[in-house]
């Protein structure tokens, strides 16, 4: 973590914060924009600070937003929150491996910081775990310079954001950027026909039972989507690039 | 011209949530309820982040997990994206006078050619702003 000196005085940590110049300014531009939509969405300047802050997870706040707006209970925004971070999920099965040396509280605070960019370059650097303490500290401090990066990158980016916001007309309806953002995370995670199938199925189901009340819509969708497509997959068993992807 | 709000605001609760501030209005209050959705997802956050981290065991997950997890985060996106992009005040939109739609394809397309999800926000705003601040679809 990056508030360790044995972490920031490591030369590995240098190494973290280099590798993670180039994809900086796009986390920056992401955060700048998620930031402007925070606000033109409409749920308010301190709200979204705080959001932009604490919640640390771009899709997850986008997704939010909506259905802050349209009232939902807080599980409904909760659960549709944890689905769309279900990728961290399985990051945090990998680095338990790198981390299973370390107390309980530095691990989840490790796996807090760690986002999707971060994540891809830890493990690109170091592809296996260490087994002695010195590699294992090397590998943190690794982690940590480009988790600060990432986290410094994202944070200034969307307070800037936040801030220029204040100055653009509602009527522009800038909020929409979030949405599209939000097309682009779901075009990027269609890599396979299954997937391709169950957003269909959740768009469709989505829209059909929108007069659900409390956005139970959402709910509905994501359960239609995911157990038809474990069902077409029980009958079709998945080719091999399925199951690789 | 439609405002952004109208076709988010539910029936219900919405009317407890806060309007926009207008630009440069200052702001008035903190609306509690947002806060504390905040936080849980902050929490929620924390617990994606977390989640096998919490315990000593190096676990691995049952094979119905492993497959669910490949649909479930793409399906959630879609069940909000789509909504908000084809329905007005829970109906669908009745005209193609609507600059979400076309903004919401290009972007996807954007996608495909360069894949790059900035490249997807920047030219659906391209699409998007022309026709809702000059046609006001």
């Amino acid at each position: 973590m990056f508030f360790l000196r044995t972490h920031y005085r490591h030369p590995e940590f240098r190494a973290g914060v280099r590798d993670f110049l180039r994809p900086a300014p796009g986390i920056a531009a992401w955060g700048l924009m998620t930031g402007v939509a925070m606000v033109k969405s409409g749920i308010g300047l301190y709200e979204s600070l705080l959001m932009a802050v604490l919640v640390f997870a771009g899709s997850s706040q986008l997704a939010a937003i909506p259905l802050i707006l349209a009232g939902a209970p807080l599980w409904v925004i909760w659960a549709t929150g944890f689905c769309v971070n279900l990728r961290f999920v399985v990051f945090s099965l990998h680095l338990h491996h790198y981390l299973s040396h370390l107390p309980a509280w530095r691990r989840v605070m490790s796996g807090y910081f760690t986002a999707d960019l971060s994540y891809v370059f830890f493990v690109r650097r170091h592809p296996d775990p260490a087994d002695e303490p010195q590699g294992r500290l090397a590998q943190q401090a690794y982690l940590a310079g480009s988790n600060l990066m990432n986290w410094g990158a994202w944070i200034g980016s969307s307070l800037v954001g936040v801030a220029l916001a204040n100055f653009i007309p509602q009527a522009w309806g800038l909020g929409f950027a979030g949405i599209l953002c939000l097309v682009g995370i779901l075009c990027s995670l269609a890599t396979t026909r299954l997937r391709i199938l169950s957003a269909t199925v959740a768009g469709i189901v989505g829209v059909a039972a929108i007069a659900l009340p409390l956005k139970l819509n959402i709910i509905a969708a994501i359960g239609a989507a995911v157990l038809l497509c474990l069902t077409v997959e029980k009958m079709r068993p998945p080719s091999v690039d399925e199951v690789r992807a | 011209m439609r405002c952004e709000r109208e076709r988010s605001a539910g029936p219900s609760q919405a009317s407890a949530h806060r309007s926009p501030q207008g630009e440069g209005s200052p702001v008035t209050g903190i609306n509690w309820h947002t806060v504390l959705i905040i936080l849980g997802l902050a929490v929620v956050t924390v617990l994606a982040r977390g989640f096998f981290l919490f315990s000593n065991r190096t676990w691995s997950l049952p094979r119905w997990a492993q497959r669910g997890l490949q649909y479930a985060p793409i399906a959630a996106l879609a069940a909000v994206v789509v909504p908000e992009v084809v329905t007005v005040q829970g109906q669908l939109v009745g005209t193609w006078q609507d600059a979400r739609l076309y903004a919401a394809v290009v972007g996807a397309g954007a996608y495909f050619w360069r894949r790059d999800v900035l490249f997807t926000i920047v030219a659906g705003m391209a699409v998007y702003l022309p026709l809702h601040l000059g046609l006001g679809w």
